[in-house]
């Protein structure tokens, strides 16, 4: 292990690194073979469907998601805030569900299928929770939106799901209210505490949704 | 980050026998805790073994009338399962008492049971501490130490232990299963998983070098009023300065266990039986051998109010 160590280092400090880490669209119709890690390099071949596209990269084990995401397929609509998991800027959909991109490993996660911001809706077709963020202005300098969104769109999916919370009443008895929706999002720290704007836009998608 | 090289485990026996027979190798769940600690230098892996595909993601009646948990069940997926809101609503409580949804949808059963201190000089690599450099003496203790235990703590280290779903467990006599480097597997009762900190603060386990975690065992369940409470700095995601998990019982026998003030999840049995008594005895039971520094002093005051408060519901609802 120590040679190997060795290896990768170097390799790292040189610009190749970074070369090598470009991401690569499949071929169209091409057969997904899977890739081996190439000796001695110390990099790893990780597969993701990253808002519908199959990409491959080669990645050093120490690249997070969220590193993957805007570093490597420059998909810099999520953010990096405290890249400790504390204040929900990274937030991504991975298989349907909402984590924090920076607390996980892109390796970890091969074969995954990410939605991020970039992913729920193009600015000439909004998904319904961006539309409602700039309805109710539920941002001020935006840095944590990508991931409020993210957040969001993942806690009325939950709810649905009948999945509980710190706030539900009764374990059994999901609803909606205002004190779910503050108490799922905790998790989404706003430095400008667009905070009641937010859970208004939240209540707007989730009446649209009911209706 | 140290640079590390990365495997996924094909199966238990493999991941066991690798994490015995290389050295600096750890294994990687949710990742949650053990990244965090990565970017700062506190943990050095030279190699992860990615426990996520191992099938051990399963919760399944045992057939004692228990429930079998498996160490990758996440922690949304566990505080929202039917038989555990139906029957060990106290562990549900305490799972979304925990941490975010975000996290909560990583996070698994057997990384939150060996989640690491929280405390500061644990996380500040330019002061003292026993637990992350044994022998480098303690920087919580004299100085900002508000957070931390007044319960089991030692001369070397004062830390609390700062999972809530290990209180619930305790009080709710789980057990940690195993299998060893050497494929054998055992059952470790949580009374016994967690060790005090002695002279030995960076010892924090009954686990040996490779011991993987299977599953999690949750006995018959025991009925009652399932209540779980936790006092912190903020309303959400923030860590506890005192909780309490209690089963009140409807012949009277209730059990109670402290989390945010012991260097372990906190229970004794003259706690429990003090209960027909009222919070103050049990609180006075539980804080019995209580070492409190001028900062972390108020946490006794706490922990009876909390106790208090969580009499007063259960009344409301009986
Ligand atoms: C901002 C923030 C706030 C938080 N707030 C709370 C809170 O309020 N309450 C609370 O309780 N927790 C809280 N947490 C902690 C969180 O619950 C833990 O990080 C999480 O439970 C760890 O689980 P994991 O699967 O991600 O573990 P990992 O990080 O993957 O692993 C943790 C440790 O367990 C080992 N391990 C993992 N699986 C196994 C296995 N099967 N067998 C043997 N060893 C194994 C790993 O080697 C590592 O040493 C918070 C965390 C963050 C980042
Ligand atoms: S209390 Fe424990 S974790 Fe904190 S500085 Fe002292 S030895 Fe380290
Ligand atoms: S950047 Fe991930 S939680 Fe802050
Ligand atoms: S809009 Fe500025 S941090 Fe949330």
């Amino acid at each position: 292990m120590p040679s190997d160590h060795l290896t990768r280092r170097s390799l790292l400090q040189g610009s190749a690194a970074i070369a090598a880490a470009a991401p690569a669209l499949a071929p169209a119709g091409a057969a997904a073979a899977r890739p081996t890690a190439k000796e001695g390099t110390g990099m790893i071949p990780v597969e993701l469907t990253v808002n519908g596209r199959e990409v491959h990269l080669q990645l050093d084990p120490r690249t997070t998601l969220l590193d993957a995401l805007r570093e490597h397929l420059h998909l810099t609509g999520t953010k990096k805030g405290c890249d400790q998991g504390q204040c929900g800027a990274c937030t991504v959909i991975v298989e349907g569900r909402r984590i924090n991109s920076c607390l996980t490993l892109a390796v970890m996660h091969d074969g995954d299928k990410v939605t991020t911001i970039e992913g729920l809706g193009t600015p000439d077709k909004l998904h319904p929770m961006q539309r409602a963020f700039i309805t109710h202005d539920g941002y001020q300098c935006g840095y944590c939106t990508p991931g409020q969104i993210c957040s969001a769109v993942a806690v009325l999916d939950e709810i649905a799901a009948g999945i509980p919370s710190h706030v539900t009443p009764d374990l059994d008895k999901v609803s909606l209210s205002d004190s779910e929706l503050r108490e799922r999002m905790s998790g989404n720290i706003c430095r400008c505490a667009a905070y009641p704007n937010i859970i208004a836009a939240m209540n707007d998608v989730a009446g649209e949704t009911k209706a | 980050m140290k640079s590390f090289t990365y495997s996924r485990a094909t199966s238990v026996a493999d991941a066991a026998k690798t994490a015995a027979s290389t050295q600096g190798a750890r294994f990687i769940a949710g990742g949650t805790n053990l990244l965090d600690l990565m970017k700062l230098q506190i943990e050095t892996p030279t190699h992860l073994i990615d426990v996520n595909h191992l099938g051990l993601d399963r919760i399944e009646p045992t057939p004692e009338g228990g429930l079998r948990i498996g160490a990758l069940v996440r922690n949304t997926d566990l505080a929202a399962d039917k038989v555990v809101r139906r029957d060990y609503g106290v562990l549900s409580r305490a799972l979304l008492a925990g941490a975010s949804g975000q996290l909560r949808n990583k996070a698994t059963t057997a990384g939150n049971l060996l989640q690491r201190a929280r405390c500061p000089y644990f996380y500040d690599t330019n002061m003292p501490c026993n637990k992350r450099k044994p022998g480098s003496g303690c920087g919580a203790i004299g100085g900002i130490s508000r957070s931390l235990a007044i319960l089991g703590v030692s001369d070397a280290c004062i830390a609390q232990h700062p999972s809530d779903m290990a209180v619930a467990m305790r009080l709710l006599d789980a057990q940690v299963d195993t299998v060893g480097a050497d494929g054998v597997a055992r059952a470790i009762p949580i009374v016994d998983f967690h060790m005090l900190p002695g002279d030995t603060p960076h010892v924090e386990t009954a686990l040996k070098s490779g011991e993987i975690i299977t599953s999690v065992t949750l006995p018959k369940p025991i009925g009652g009023t399932h209540v779980y409470r936790k006092v912190r700095d903020r309303a959400s995601y923030a860590f506890a300065l005192v909780s309490v998990a209690a089963v009140f019982g409807k012949d009277g026998g209730s059990r109670f266990a402290l989390g945010g003030i012991g260097a372990k999840p906190w229970r004794t049995p003259a706690a429990d039986a003090a209960a027909s008594s009222g919070a103050k005895a049990v609180a006075e039971a539980a804080l019995n051998g209580a070492r409190t520094t001028h900062h972390n002093d108020f946490k006794k005051t706490l922990v009876e109010r909390t106790l208090a408060s969580l009499y007063r519901h259960k009344e409301a609802r009986s």
